[in-house]
């Protein structure tokens, strides 16, 4: 007698990606699909593509998709939720997307509480336009629009996007995972998994910022893309949780005491 | 019902909710920030949305993700916001969502100024944002006008799949007038289901896009869009006011601008001049044909377009009569309301 040890989630299409060899979209593509599928929710799931590489992913998440204009893929998802709280509504963006064009939308959105899931990519470069520099791009990391490295003098330092939206008040679980190993993988589901759940208990905001990989840009195999995410990426980005709704930060805590 | 005495802006409000419509997102500006106010406390009274949003950009944008529910949604804004909206208008277009935005237009360009103006013709009726499009644009010219546009505008949108915009102005927004909810018949929202985004239960995933890589589907789609705005031809509608019977002079106007036409050309019939009124009501499409008629009549001599812009509309006159008659223009700019007597003062220096 055959037994299934392991299928596509039901949460994902059969079809092919269009993604580059080594990419992780799949990767995180293929946790999202299972945590909605574990917690039951793909026929009540509309989630928001972004413009970027991911602009496409309803062509391989197998729910209601709208896609967005760039960086505004947020306000898409609050206008939906706000009419549909039933739903369960999630965007999914990449760094350009977020944390350059549409810092104003996700800014907004994690601050008066909205009660959505964001799935933010950050593989600290453009991908889809090819390999320009991102406000998530590391200092010296070279790119098409830095090709004498980033010039943090010029451009600024790297945008934490975890660290700056756990400083609003407004509760929320802000995490950082990352996807260059078969450990943390695991660990970001557990992430992605609790973000989805603080929504399905209609509790606050959640955030799960991904590290991944873009070896066509950064000029790399997939192995040294994995490394080179460990060894650059995780020291300027760490990773784990920051913020949950139920622990206040030691500054708001102040705040409430003072007055 | 009794007639209500109203400020415009708030009947905007009441007119959408009238109209079925209970999700509405906005961000406040001068001179319509009082239909924020009023829905901000109308809507938890009728179990409606109101969310004042981070930008015109953010409000737009979430009326893409209201609409794509299938549910009736609107927004209002002012000529600075429309600006910031028409990316999310075009998206909208794109995606075929049935939407209400309501232009309480103020003076342009820049910050320009925060009283009436129709400085926002061609924006509005050229669609605004990037790509083919159009929308269908209704231009009242009272507040009891703006409020039957406003109900009937949920239906056309329904209809066409296309959002729908009032072109009302900073004067229809800010007087106060008796105002007649009933006039207009309520209908039923059409059912979405077929398209909408609602979760995938039982059926394949519904997906609201705007994204067409391939040249070819690009094009088919774009062309089936331009199908529609020929379809939506047949909604032109017009008004034709005043004359003694074989006027010389028309007058081409539309909303505020028509209604101070109306008081200068009553008292020119009342002299003898025989001057009337072509008005357009819908400034897209716009009534080409029906202008045509008129203005080829052996009588018509001339033809004056009175506007609060520098003579946006003049455009759509001259295609309209081929510029077989004269084309002249009197306006004011910068949130100036043209006088009765000025008008009729241009009209006598043309006859």
């Amino acid at each position: 007698m055959s037994q299934t040890i392991i299928c596509k989630p039901e949460g994902m299409r059969d079809n092919h990606t269009h993604y580059c060899p080594g990419c992780t979209h799949g990767a995180i593509h293929r946790l999202v699909a299972e945590v909605i599928d574990e917690l039951g929710l793909r026929e009540t799931t509309v989630g928001v593509a972004p413009v970027g590489c991911s602009v496409l992913c309803y062509n391989y998440f197998n729910m209601d998709f709208l896609e967005a204009a760039h960086g505004r893929a947020p306000a898409f998802a609050v206008g939906m939720k706000r009419i549909r709280p039933d739903l369960n509504v999630f965007t999914y963006q990449g760094d350009g997307d977020l944390a350059s064009i549409g810092t104003n939308e996700i800014l907004h959105a994690a601050n008066r509480g909205e009660k959505i899931t964001v799935i933010f990519v950050n593989n600290a470069i453009y991908g889809m336009t090819g390999g320009q520099m991102a406000p998530t791009t590391l200092p010296q990391q070279v790119t098409t629009t830095s090709p004498m490295g980033r010039n943090v003098e010029e451009a600024g330092w790297p945008i934490r996007v975890r660290e700056l939206l756990s400083t609003l008040r407004t509760p929320a679980y802000i995490a950082r995972g990352s996807s260059h190993s078969p450990q943390w993988l695991i660990r970001t589901k557990q992430y992605i998994r609790k973000a989805f759940q603080y929504q399905k208990s209609n509790t606050c905001f959640s955030l799960v910022e991904v590290l991944s990989t873009c070896p066509t840009n950064w000029g790399m195999t997939p192995v040294e893309s994995t490394e080179w995410l460990a060894d650059n990426m995780i020291p300027y980005y760490p990773l784990g949780e920051l913020k949950t709704p139920e622990v206040e930060d030691g500054a708001t805590k102040k705040m409430l005491e003072v007055n | 019902m009794a007639k209500k005495l109203m400020k415009g802006n708030e009947a905007i409000g009441e007119a959408a909710i009238r109209a079925g419509a209970l999700h509405y997102f906005a961000y406040p500006i001068t001179p319509q920030t009082e239909v924020a106010e009023y829905l901000a406390r109308r809507m938890p009274e009728v179990g409606g949305v109101f969310l004042q949003a981070e930008s015109e950009l953010g409000a737009s944008n979430m009326l893409f993700g209201a609409a794509a529910s299938g549910k009736r949604a609107f927004t209002s804004s002012s000529s600075p916001g429309i600006s910031l909206m028409s990316e999310a208008i075009s998206y909208i277009t794109c995606a075929e969502l049935p939407t209400v935005l309501i232009n309480v237009c103020r003076a342009g360009p820049g910050l320009g100024g925060i009283l009436p103006s129709q400085g926002d013709y061609l924006q509005s009726t050229r669609g605004g944002g990037h790509g083919d499009y159009h929308l269908l644009v209704l231009a009242p010219a009272t507040v009891q006008e703006t409020v039957e546009h406003i109900m009937m505008a949920f239906d056309l949108a329904d209809k066409y799949r296309n959002p729908v915009m009032i072109f009302a102005d900073g004067l229809i927004g800010q007087m106060m007038e008796p105002v007649d909810f009933d006039a207009v018949p309520v209908s039923k929202p059409m059912d979405h289901s077929s398209w909408a985004a609602t979760g995938a239960k039982g059926r394949d995933p519904h997906i609201v896009k705007t994204l067409y890589l391939n040249p070819i589907d690009n094009e088919k789609h774009n062309i089936h869009l331009a199908e529609k705005y020929e379809r939506m031809q047949v909604e032109a509608r017009h008004e034709i006011y005043g004359g003694l019977g074989k006027p010389e002079l028309i007058i081409t106007a539309f909303g505020t601008s028509a209604r101070v036409a109306k008081t200068a050309i009553d008292q020119l019939n009342e002299e003898g001049v025989d001057v009337a009124l072509f008005r357009p009501i819908t400034i897209y499409p716009f009534p080409f044909k029906a202008l045509a008629e008129l203005a080829k009549k052996k009588h018509v001599k001339t033809l004056l377009s009175v506007e609060m812009n520098s003579g946006q509309m003049i455009e759509d006159v001259r295609l309209a009569t081929q510029s077989k008659k004269p084309i002249h223009f009197f306006g004011r700019q910068g949130g100036i309301v043209p006088s009765p007597e000025e008008v009729v003062e241009a009209v006598k220096k043309l006859l």
